[in-house]
């Protein structure tokens, strides 16, 4: 492993003031952001199965595409200059999804992780990361869509109950290139995820959706970036949450930018989030800033509230006991997110950890 | 042969401007096979008493009794009232997202059955109630009651009356905005739920029209949260030709 030494902000830590940070607990982030965690190579991303024509998985050394002023991403920058690649050439089109697994590494040491995802002009696939186990990892995850490529990508984080991630999820789309992911948090006692999205090219697309379900204790935060540089671009934001159990607390942050340059944007952005119980917190902050009048649409729209009354009594009206009714209530609110990820095998582990972290939060 | 017993059901609501009664003493007795038309006018409470019965949260119950053969209902929860036999068609019917009208129906009946149904008995016994109700097979996908037309919920209401088969059914206003073809479609709906289960039948409404095709045992005028007068189905002609005026100034 090749370690790069840099001043380049190795000396900036957030201290909880800064506006990116300012809901985080960063007492709970097992040292990432402050360089005291204690690094441990770990390669702990796989593909899962052998690798079809025209799809590559190595590691090796990346030069970063994405600028970043996460001191996170940073950080890792300066330990490492290498990572796993995941490559799908041009005009290759994957048509089962491409898994990458996780091997989780326990909570005495942090990973600090690099990845990047490189579609080739024309290039489609789906690539499922699917995060487990107990970890302590930061990570720059970097996606680079040529032009004409599209990539689905779903980010499941299930991990057990005392990981920390912290990761950004940096994409960077060209012409007519397009990305749809799913971020689905389910599990972990700190996540900090970072989805941003660069367009360099026009007509490029993204949309993201998420998920996240927040019970006593845990910790979710997700803030996106979506910056639209260029021409005829359009975005899609749509985040869900649950929260329930005392303590529990998720951060939803939706920063839109549509830059001078930017005509013919497109873009809307959603955050609803459902309160379960007494004792849960959820911020959830659209922001849009528009520098030029020449678009087509942009919108945003942030809701919290209280389970519905009115949809417990139909249903247990309908001889429904009470927890079930809750379960049904909760499973449909998040069904049209997790429909969309094309795998009932997920989808159904999903739905059932949902299930079960309702029932506990329900003790 | 049941009965549903109401006895001096006085009902409370709390509004910003504090306690409100609604219901101020209602009697009313109905027998299995029966059907008891509730005319009255709009505020009387009528959707009040409905959803006392079925055992909604808002209200809250400040004296009488309400008994299915001798047992307290208002002791039980809102599920239990359903399996002790009690349906309400609702005015509303509440809009359930990302909860298929296919998996509602089938949670439904295996928790007042006891016993998941059979799946293939299942799914013809579903496709024949919505046949009767003339509903395309794709609501069975759909969300419950999301999108739905004012006349589409309330044939989901009344295909959930024939599947679900309780002992007494509440229709709150089940005729309101259906169109004359609907309106039939529906009727015929409770009639063969009626024919079926030897139903008794709560029939609140505002139109006459409806009661050529579920013909009334009894007609009772709701007026100012309590039942005023009764009679059989001459006096819904009665109402429809003079209004409540009589009641109201009374
Ligand atoms: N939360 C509330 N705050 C104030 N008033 C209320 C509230 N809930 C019910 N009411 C009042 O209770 C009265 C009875 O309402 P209800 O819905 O039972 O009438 P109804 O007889 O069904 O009328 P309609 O024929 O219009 O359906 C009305 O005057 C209504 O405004
Ligand atoms: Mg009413």
């Amino acid at each position: 492993m090749t370690t790069l030494q840099s001043n380049l902000l190795e000396n900036h830590t957030p201290t909880g003031r800064e506006e990116a940070w300012r809901f985080t607990p960063l007492k709970r982030l097992a040292g990432l952001h402050d360089g005291s965690a204690k690094p441990e190579a770990r390669d702990s991303l796989s593909l899962n199965g052998a690798a079809t024509p025209g799809v590559t998985f190595t590691r090796g050394a990346i030069t970063a595409v994405s600028s970043s002023e996460d001191s996170i991403v940073n950080r890792i920058r300066n330990y490492t200059s290498e990572g796993a690649i995941l490559t799908i050439d041009k005009d290759v089109v994957v048509t089962e999804p491409i898994f990458l697994n996780r091997i989780s590494g326990g909570i005495q040491t942090a990973e600090l992780s690099r990845v990047q995802i490189r579609l080739g002009t024309h290039a489609k696939a789906t690539v499922i990361l699917e995060n487990t186990g107990d970890s302590v990892l930061a990570e720059d995850l970097e996606i680079i869509l040529s032009p004409g490529s599209d990539l689905t990508f779903i980010s499941l984080q299930e991990w057990d109950s005392k990981s920390v991630y912290a990761a950004t999820h940096n994409a960077i789309i060209d012409r007519d290139a397009s990305l749809k992911a799913i971020h689905v948090t389910v599990g972990g006692d700190v996540v900090r995820l970072l989805p941003k999205v660069e367009f360099v090219g026009p007509g490029a697309s993204v949309d993201l959706q998420g998920v996240y379900f927040a019970t006593e204790g845990q910790f979710f935060e997700h803030r996106m970036h979506v910056d639209h540089a260029v021409p005829n671009a359009k975005s899609n934001v749509n985040y869900k949450g649950a929260l329930a159990g005392d303590k529990s607390h998720t951060v939803w942050i939706g920063d839109v930018y549509i830059r001078a340059a930017a005509e013919g944007t497109d873009t809307y952005e959603l955050n609803r989030n459902l309160i379960l119980t007494d004792g849960a917190r959820a911020d959830s902050v659209p922001n849009l800033e528009i520098e030029t009048g020449e678009i087509v649409g942009a919108g945003h729209a942030s809701t919290t509230g209280r389970f519905d009354d009115e949809q417990l009594f139909y249903l247990m009206s309908r001889g429904i006991q009470e927890s079930d009714a809750r379960r049904l209530v909760v499973r449909g609110f998040f069904n049209e997110v997790i429909s969309l990820i094309n795998n009932e095998v997920i989808q159904e582990r999903l739905m059932t950890r949902i299930d079960n972290e309702l029932e506990r939060a329900g003790k | 042969m049941s009965t549903l017993e109401i006895r001096g059901l006085k009902v409370t609501v709390d509004t910003e401007q504090g306690v409100k009664e609604i219901l101020k003493g209602v009697d009313l007795t109905i027998k299995s096979g029966e059907t008891h038309a509730i005319m009255g006018p709009n505020g009387s409470g009528k959707s009040t008493l409905a959803y006392s019965i079925a055992g909604h949260p808002k209200y809250t119950i400040t004296g009488g009794t309400v008994t299915l053969d001798g047992v307290d209902v208002l002791e039980m929860t809102v599920d239990e009232r359903a399996k002790a036999g009690l349906f309400l068609a609702m005015q509303y019917p509440v809009e359930v997202p990302g909860v298929s009208v296919s998996n509602f129906l089938r949670t439904a009946a295996t928790a007042l059955r006891g016993e998941a149904p059979k799946l293939r008995e299942w799914v013809g016994e579903v496709k024949s109630a919505m046949e009767g109700l003339k509903m395309d097979p794709s609501f069975a996908q759909r969300n419950v009651n999301e999108g739905f037309s004012g006349g589409e919920k309330k044939r989901h209401e009344i295909m959930q009356l024939e599947l679900l088969r309780p002992k007494f059914a509440i229709l709150d206003e089940t005729d309101s905005g259906l169109d004359v073809d609907a309106l039939r479609v529906v009727s015929e709906g409770v009639v063969r739920a009626k024919e079926a289960n030897n139903l008794g039948v709560l029939l609140i409404t505002h139109y006459t029209r409806i009661l050529r095709y579920i013909q009334p045992d009894f007609v009772h005028v709701f007026a100012a949260g309590k039942v005023v007068e009764q009679g059989g189905p001459e006096l819904a002609e009665k109402l429809e030709a003079n209004g409540y005026a009589e009641y109201v100034s009374a």
